[in-house]
């Protein structure tokens, strides 16, 4: 038995990325929920409008934090600061009861927004915008939407790109005359119409089993999917390219794909966590397709009330795919000048004299 | 038309794969080249294929429309039928259409692969894949093909059929260059390389790699030094270098005997790893 022990030992050490696994995942874990697992709400941000906008601001508790007060501006206004997502929460003056409008596709903060509400009375009298029962399901389909494209994106991408390494065919692929970024789109256009299909039928199965609503621009929807696609797609290429065999990138996808459930906001509302962690979730795609899709099906926001997250996810696609690409094609063909092949000299040479 | 590598050097991190090796294979004939585990053979391949940047020398091949390869590996899908895997390389190749059906079909035949087109390529046996994977390198007759260890593994009759079209390609027009741990095959070809440790020992065709060959070598039951001997069947065979200051110039011991690929190849290089000019 000694025996065994060591020579599991020996393998151990030499498998660095079970080893870090081992390793570094408590660590993850630990840190996550130390810092991150935080379902509780300290402050959320406030407008409050109307006529009476600065006395009321004045007299909120601190739990209330007032980023707008415009007593110039109506209900209509405070619509679309809490469907802009510029705002938790929205106080409507000028009446009695004031009118306390709440962002319900922010579960967490309208769910502490609505509990301190309620200790108001009379007073205030209070409206859920978006998700007016506070139900988890409506906010968590549309993250998990994310999730399932993350999945696929990462880790079927990276096992399919990877299984050709690992059957030799990838050298076959080296010396034909198809271009390194053609190979690529080749293999990830089947996985990106598996994925897109399987957002569709998600999708639709969340409205139909959950009464998720779809109150937004479905083009936007699946503009912000494609752009979202991209980004987990060349994330799945990259992992492929630093990975032998596909245990290796079932490992590694694990990596990239525990974070984003995590951090994203997907669970644990990012206002949430502390600063030191937060901010890895500002790094993390998943959040900002989150941030897209809760946004177009439950609020109903425009486009350009989305523009940050759909140009950090437009950035993200582009480096991170090129990237991978570049990785991609210097794995494909490290002997071969970068010309197309229909450029090449009938004998051409190569080489360093 | 001849395509080469020439001077060609390849290291990976502090290893030498290939040092200063020059080879040429011209169209029309088949060049074998020999050589024990970590000889550079597969290198020296993949380098002519483009596979592996070299750090000196000069690549000569044809572009990549006309080169064919069967890599060291099954070099098929798995998952794809024969008929789908010869269909997805032809098409990258521009074959479609009755060109392609006719073609298909030719080389299945000669290949004796027909019965087998529908199956999976992961249900044939290791002999019909490696006929797959040659038909898939020359399906679009390739001026320059190169076959690594097309015959590694397979059954003798399979050995057979993989040579015979390796050699029909060539009377084609092709330049095929294959590396082989077969020597009997490699006796065959038109042109030897004998690599060993990323160095060509000797090369040229199999009559003047023997006429070339300086020093004894015998046979006996027992060796006189056992750094020089290797086993061959029953007995030991042993290498007496030509004009090697270290050792006697004429063999002391057993009978000398006419030497084959197998013993000039050991005795090459066990010259080499011994330090002895030969």
């Amino acid at each position: 038995m000694r025996a065994m022990i060591v020579k599991e030992f020996r393998e151990l050490v030499r498998d660095r990325r079970t080893l870090g696994m081992l390793i570094v995942l408590p660590l993850l874990l630990l840190v996550i929920f130390g810092y991150a697992a935080n379902f509780y709400v300290s402050s959320v941000k406030t407008a409050v409008v109307g006529p009476q906008a600065v006395q009321t601001a004045t007299v909120l508790p601190s739990f209330f934090d007032v980023t707008v007060t415009e007593p110039a501006d109506t209900q209509a206004d405070a619509e679309t600061l809490l469907r802009d997502n510029k705002v938790d929460v929205a106080f409507v003056t000028g009446k009695t009861p004031v009118l306390a409008l709440v962002d319900g596709s922010n579960l967490f903060a309208a769910q502490s927004a609505v509990a301190g509400l309620n200790k108001a009375g009379n007073t205030v009298r209070t409206q859920v915008l978006y998700n007016p029962d506070l139900k988890t399901s409506w906010v968590m389909v549309p993250a998990i939407i994310g999730l399932i494209l993350t999945f696929i994106g990462t880790i079927i991408t990276s096992i399919g790109m990877v299984r050709e390494r690992e059957a030799g065919t990838l050298e076959q692929l080296a010396v034909m005359p198809i271009r390194p970024s053609r190979v690529i789109l080749g293999k990830i256009a089947p996985y990106f119409l598996v994925a897109s299909v399987d957002m569709i039928v998600v999708t639709v199965l969340g409205i139909l089993l959950f009464s998720v609503p779809f109150n937004g621009n479905p083009f936007a929807f699946a503009l912000g999917a494609a752009i979202f696609l991209f980004v987990v797609l060349g994330l799945g290429v990259f992992i492929s390219t630093i990975s032998q065999t596909a245990g290796q990138a079932i490992q590694t996808a694990f990596f990239f794909l525990l974070p984003q459930i995590l951090l994203s906001g997907m669970i644990f509302p990012l206002d949430a966590m502390a600063a030191g962690v937060r901010w890895i979730g500002y790094l993390l795609p998943l959040t900002y397709f989150t941030m897209i899709s809760q946004g177009i099906m439950l609020r109903g926001a425009p486009i350009t009330s989305l523009w940050l997250p759909f140009v950090v996810l437009t950035v993200m696609a582009v480096v991170v795919f090129t990237g991978a690409t570049l990785r991609f094609r210097r794995d494909l063909a490290p002997g071969r000048p970068a010309s197309p092949a229909s450029e090449q000299p009938a004998t051409e040479k190569v080489g360093s004299a | 038309m001849t395509y080469s590598v020439r001077s060609a050097t390849v290291r990976f991190g502090p290893t030498v794969a290939l040092d200063d090796v020059t080879v040429e294979v011209p169209a029309g004939s088949v060049v074998a080249v020999v050589g024990g585990d970590g000889a550079g053979k597969s290198t020296l391949l993949r380098a002519l294929a483009g596979e592996v940047a070299l750090d000196a020398g000069l690549v000569e091949a044809p572009p990549r429309q006309r080169l064919g390869y069967l890599p060291a590996s099954s070099g098929s899908w798995a998952a794809l039928t024969v008929t789908q895997n010869i269909d997805f390389v032809a098409g990258i190749y521009g074959l479609a259409g009755e060109e392609l059906a006719a073609r298909r079909a030719e080389l299945l035949n000669r290949a004796s692969l027909t019965p087998a087109a529908g199956r999976l390529a992961a249900q044939l046996s290791g002999g019909m894949r490696r006929k797959l994977g040659f038909i898939m390198a020359i399906v679009h007759q390739p001026a320059l093909l190169i076959l690594d260890e097309p015959s590694t593994g397979v059954d003798p009759v399979s050995r057979i059929d993989l040579w015979r079209l390796a050699s029909e390609a060539a009377a084609a027009g092709a330049a095929v260059l294959m590396s082989t741990t077969y020597l009997d095959e490699a006796e065959r070809a038109a042109h030897l390389v004998v690599l060993d440790r990323g160095r060509v020992l000797v090369q040229g065709s199999y009559d003047q790699v023997r006429a070339g060959f300086a020093g004894v070598v015998t046979q006996a039951d027992q060796p006189a030094r056992a750094e020089w001997a290797w086993r061959r069947g029953r007995v030991l065979h042993e290498y007496w270098p030509a004009g090697a200051p270290s050792t006697p110039s004429r063999p002391s011991a057993g009978t000398a005997v006419a030497p084959d690929l197998e013993d000039i190849v050991i005795a090459l290089s066990l010259a080499r790893r011994n330090a002895v000019p030969s």
